[in-house]
């Protein structure tokens, strides 16, 4: 497999050998920074595109099919759109909060980002609590939410918010505290490389057995209202809210919020196919060497990219499904059905790993 | 003890709905590329196919003589909640029984008011008027929504 560590390793020698160090962290900062940025944006357009078509065919329609072959530029000239649209505000908004909401999210996006190992030695912020801090900064985003609903001056944003904020901290509890957790007992690490290559000999969805499948399910369903998506949309809820908390954003910040959304389903995505389903390492088939064998030629960061879409595809499927639920509803799904089955399976998962029955 | 077997017998009802849900949902995921029922109208205008229930703008059959059904009887201008149609006619005296019938000079059906509810449709006793599936009824000018249902020198049909 290769290491792409050799690379950046080169590129970092290279860059040292022709000016001091300071100018190489910076160097290396503005590399790091504009790619990520790049790469944000080309995701955005990706999977709002892949979110519209497959709606289509859901729905026994066609989706977007006229810019471009089979449509595919039709986000590129709705993004040109946005950027050329006014930004209308409303009167008294409190303007500085206003302004600042969309960065919230769209910085906590890209620093979660960050976290995520894409391929062997592919990982721009390679930190030992990776796990943990990508927890962290993915929550990040519900205050540039409750922000956009305070600031907007307007009462059905607000109400969105708030709705966000009480679904976002009744989910992070089964989501970190339980799911994650659960399978960090197993991986014994929360550096996000380490805990791929925790699962060189089988994918831990696998091999955790019965706990590990609960948590995975557990893990989609959290995930799910952690990034706001339907079922668990009701901080947008067109049908009672308008838009919701971005009621009042318009052209360019409304296309943040829209960004965020989509590369928050992304990180999430991420998190489940490196803690569940084995990361960048490729499909392996116990016996098939040959198999086996070719799969490995298929570089890291592809598998990384195969394994995160089909878990978007789940959610897109998730969302073209399910009827979108009522606060109280998703609030006694988290409190009296996820929370105590979650907690009841991290005894599960320790007590295995404490006995050894993993596989 | 009740209460434990129903709380897990709902979780695994719930995942078994929603499953279903599910296997609907990808079932038309699967099928979508030979079922799409997307029409994509200027390009196919030669083969557009529309459902039986569709509705567009009300006309009058005739036939092969140029005969229609309308006996002037009135009931859709009645029956019309935004008196879009208007009706012309003359009172002609019946040579054999020697009463006064009324004859249909003009049906007038003002486009520009129909809201298309089909309710003079459902009102003419004498099956006369139709919608029909002629949707592209953009004009230039105002006036030439307002139009004569039936055709110049066609007559009552005989029964």
């Amino acid at each position: 497999m290769y290491d792409f560590s050799k690379m950046t390793g080169a590129i970092h020698d290279w860059l040292s050998s022709i000016m001091p160090d300071l100018g190489v962290i910076i160097t290396e900062w503005v590399i790091i920074g504009l790619i990520f940025l790049a790469f944000f944006a080309l995701l955005g357009l990706v999977l709002v595109y892949a979110e519209r078509r497959i709606a289509g065919f859901f729905q026994f329609r066609l989706g977007p099919n006229r810019v471009g072959p089979f449509g595919m530029f039709q986000t590129v000239a709705d993004t040109v759109k946005l950027l050329l649209k006014e930004l209308v505000g409303t009167d008294r908004a409190d303007k500085f909060l206003y302004n600042l909401a969309p960065f919230f999210l769209i910085i906590a996006a890209l620093m979660a980002m960050a976290a995520i190992p894409y391929g062997l030695g592919l990982t721009a912020y390679n930190v030992n609590i990776g796990l943990f801090f990508m927890m962290a900064i993915s929550s990040i985003g519900v205050i540039g939410i409750l922000l956009a609903g305070w600031a907007s001056n307007n009462k059905y944003s607000m109400i969105g918010a708030l709705r966000s904020g009480a679904v976002i901290i009744s989910y992070e509890l089964s989501l970190g505290l339980s799911s994650v957790l659960a399978m960090i007992l197993l991986a014994g690490t929360l550096n996000m490389n380490e805990i791929v290559m925790s699962q060189q000999a089988g994918w831990w969805l696998f091999r955790g057995h019965i706990p590990a499948i609960i948590a995975f399910i557990v893990f989609i369903i959290t995930g799910t209202a952690e990034t706001n998506r339907v079922p668990f949309d009701l901080t947008e809820a067109e049908s009672e809210l308008g838009a919701g908390f971005h009621a009042e954003y318009s052209g360019i910040k409304f296309a943040f919020f829209f960004l965020a959304e989509f590369v928050n389903m992304f990180i999430i995505s991420a998190i489940a196919v490196t803690v569940f389903l084995g990361g960048w390492l490729p499909i392996h088939i116990p016996y098939w060497e040959g198999f086996n064998n070719i799969m490995d030629y298929i570089p890291g960061p592809i598998w990384f990219m195969i394994k995160t879409s089909g878990v978007i595809f789940l959610l897109m499927w998730f969302r073209w499904t399910f009827p979108r639920l009522r606060i109280d509803q998703i609030l006694t799904l988290e409190w009296k059905y996820l929370l105590p089955i979650s907690l009841i399976n991290l005894i599960l998962m320790a007590f295995i790993v404490m006995m050894g029955w993993v596989f | 003890m009740n209460a434990v077997i129903n709380y897990f017998s709902e979780i695994i009802g719930g995942f078994k709905t929603l499953l279903q849900g599910m296997g609907i949902t990808g079932k038309h995921f699967f099928r979508a590329h030979k079922e799409i029922i997307t029409q994509q109208y200027p390009d196919n205008r030669d083969t557009l196919t529309f459902e039986d229930r569709y509705r567009a703008q009300v006309y009058m059959e005739h036939d092969e003589n140029n005969e229609h059904r309308c006996d002037a009887c009135q009931t859709c201008e009645i029956a019309c909640p935004n008196g879009s149609i208007e009706i012309i006619f003359d009172r002609v005296v019946d040579p054999e029984t020697g009463k006064k019938k009324k004859v249909l000079d003009k049906h007038i059906y003002h486009l520009g008011m129909c809201t298309l509810c089909n309710l003079c449709v459902l009102a003419c006793p004498t099956e006369a008027i139709k919608m029909s599936h002629e949707f592209e009824t953009a004009v230039y000018d105002r006036s030439e929504l307002t139009k004569a249902l039936n055709k110049p020198g066609s007559k009552l049909k005989e029964s």
